[in-house]
């Protein structure tokens, strides 16, 4: 291994994959610098916001007491939406409170105090720094570029986040196909706190999380999304670009149209707009992921590894990021004790992977995407859902029916087919 | 328009640093014509940073750039040019 090097490890990208991964191998003893190019870390992030953190249990052991999180979500609602009706299934479960299962949160506030954590652990943190390439000795990536400035390091972390120009330059990403990314685009609307408290009955650091399907998105692939903070709301959408793109839409319309929903405009009445934001995020998480994530001398994590699943329900990607940067510590680390850092080193990050929860959930919905590409995912079961209640709790003086005969009734008039609705149901219990 | 104002009254609350020096977006008028990304980019950009002229040109104020790269990831080979801004400069998220 050359000693001709700044630091053992150059991680790029202070969101949540690299922070967690340069905390750890600052912790093991290595030389670590964290690049960031926001003026702060946190800056340039935005999330949806519900963090499955118990990930973070084995990193900071005190996370939801000593890190700036919102809220423990407890409740968790799936909503049908229609233009003027909706039905939401309603889940609320103490035990979700202890431990802490999922915690909502503002990126701008979480980063910095991750960053802090990894200076603390003896890191050093660069921000306001643009990385602008990848210095390579033959094949293998010998460091970075930042304008006229090179730093070199045995190993390079990218986790440069969704857009990742480095696994471009790298070779890993050719242009991504536009199914496997989507647009998010968000707003965040203060609330009193005790307004959330009644107007979502809550208490105390508890919370809830609104995931909306149907007419959210007016037919656009993807859905809608609303989570308590503290003293805010975050809430928007997340478009597929290939549907996006083809249905004519404009992405901000979209977005205010479900703002402005009859139910949704009540949960954010009164509110103050504090700030209105877009990222991308992933739809393929599996597909990009099976990818060849590391080079001689180079590896990906987080999203700039395509290490986010949607399923419809949930967007997790922060766990990922936490995650697949557990695992690059560890094959870094490894890589780094040998002095091995060559590709066939490097490539045992795949094994470590594969063996945390990070494989296991990306082989568990590989077959998400696929299914959630089914467009009556976005009109006719939401409208068909409705139609069933409807039928229930209708009391026009006509002879009722058993709910059976209403639920058939409300398939047939909604031309989807009892045969397709069967496969849709099979397809979707086999993929989420 | 929505109850929050226009997308630029609201992007007027968010925080930027702008590079007055450098401009991190270029749009090939001709590519984005011929191929239909021009009028796409107005429509999916989330900041409504791109604009079409009634001559089909199409404007571009990077100062409102979100910098979520969703233009980048629509627009057809060789239309746009598209990369963040210089470290540090660009919009600087409060709540994120
Ligand atoms: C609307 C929306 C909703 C979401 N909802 C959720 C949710 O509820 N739960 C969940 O778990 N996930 C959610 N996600 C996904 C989640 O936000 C991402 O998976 C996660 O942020 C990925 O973390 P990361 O550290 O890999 O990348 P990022 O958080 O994107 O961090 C990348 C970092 O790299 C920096 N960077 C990039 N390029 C360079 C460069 N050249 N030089 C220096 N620095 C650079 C960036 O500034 C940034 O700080 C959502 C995403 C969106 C868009």
């Amino acid at each position: 291994m050359s000693d001709d090097v700044d630091f053992d490890v150059i991680v790029i990208g202070a969101g949540v994959a690299g922070s967690v991964c340069a905390h750890q191998l600052a912790k093991a003893g290595h030389e670590v610098v964290l690049i960031e190019r926001g003026s702060e870390p946190g800056s340039k992030n935005l999330s949806g916001g519900v963090f499955y953190c118990r990930v973070l249990d084995e990193v900071f052991p005190d996370f939801v007491s000593s890190a700036p999180v919102e809220r423990r979500i407890t409740r968790n609602v799936l909503s049908f939406l229609n233009g003027d009706s909706h039905v939401n299934i309603d889940y609320w479960d103490e035990r979700l409170a202890e431990p802490a299962n999922a915690v909502t949160v503002l990126r701008a506030r979480l980063d910095p105090w991750l960053a802090e954590q990894c200076e603390q652990a003896g890191a050093m943190v660069m921000p306001g720094v643009r990385v602008d390439g990848l210095l390579r000795d033959g094949e293998r990536v010998v460091g970075v570029r930042a304008g006229e400035d090179e730093l070199r390091a045995h190993v390079v972390v990218a986790a440069d986040g969704v857009n990742s120009f480095l696994a471009r330059d790298a070779g890993v990403r050719p242009k991504e196909p536009q199914r496997h990314l989507a647009v998010g685009v968000k707003s965040v609307i203060a609330l009193p706190r005790p307004v959330i408290e009644d107007r979502f009955r809550v208490t105390g650091d508890e919370g809830v999380a609104y995931a909306v399907v149907g007419d959210c998105t007016q037919g656009v692939a993807g859905g809608g999304f609303l989570y308590t903070n503290r003293e805010s709301v975050s809430v928007g959408v997340v478009l597929r670009l290939d549907d996006l793109g083809a249905r004519g839409l404009s992405s901000s319309d979209v977005h205010d149209h479900f703002l402005a929903h009859p139910a949704i405009a009540p949960l954010i009445r009164g509110g103050e707009l504090l700030e209105y934001g877009c990222h991308l995020t992933i739809e393929d998480g599996p597909a990009m992921a099976a990818r060849d994530l590391t080079r001689p001398g180079l590896v990906l994590i987080g999203d700039a590894a395509g290490l986010t699943l949607n399923t419809g329900l949930t967007i997790r990607g922060m766990d990922l990021a936490a995650g697949s940067a557990l695992a690059a510590a560890r094959t870094v680390a490894a890589a780094l004790s040998t002095g091995d850092c060559s590709g066939e080193a490097l490539g045992a990050y795949r094994t470590e992977l594969e063996r945390s929860f990070v494989g296991a959930d990306l082989r568990t919905y590989g077959r998400a995407p696929k299914f959630l590409e089914n467009p009556r995912m976005y009109g006719d079961y939401g409208r068909l859902l409705a139609d069933v209640f409807h039928g229930i709790y209708t009391h026009d003086l006509r002879p009722r029916r058993h709910l059976v005969g209403a639920a058939l009734g409300a398939v047939k008039a909604s031309g989807v087919g009892l045969g397709q609705l069967a496969r849709d149901g099979w397809a979707a219990a086999r993929a989420l | 328009m929505s109850a929050y104002g226009s997308v630029t009254d609201r992007l007027a609350r968010n925080s930027y640093v702008l590079d007055e020096a450098e401009c991190h977006i270029e749009v090939n008028q001709e590519i984005a014509r011929s191929t239909g990304t021009g009028k796409l980019l107005v429509r999916v950009c989330p900041a409504q940073v791109y604009g079409e002229a009634p001559d089909g040109t199409i404007s571009v104020n990077y100062a409102a750039c979100l910098e979520c790269g969703t233009c980048l990831a629509v627009a057809a080979p060789g239309a746009l040019t598209w990369h963040y801004p210089r470290g540090g400069f660009g919009i600087a998220y409060r709540e994120g």
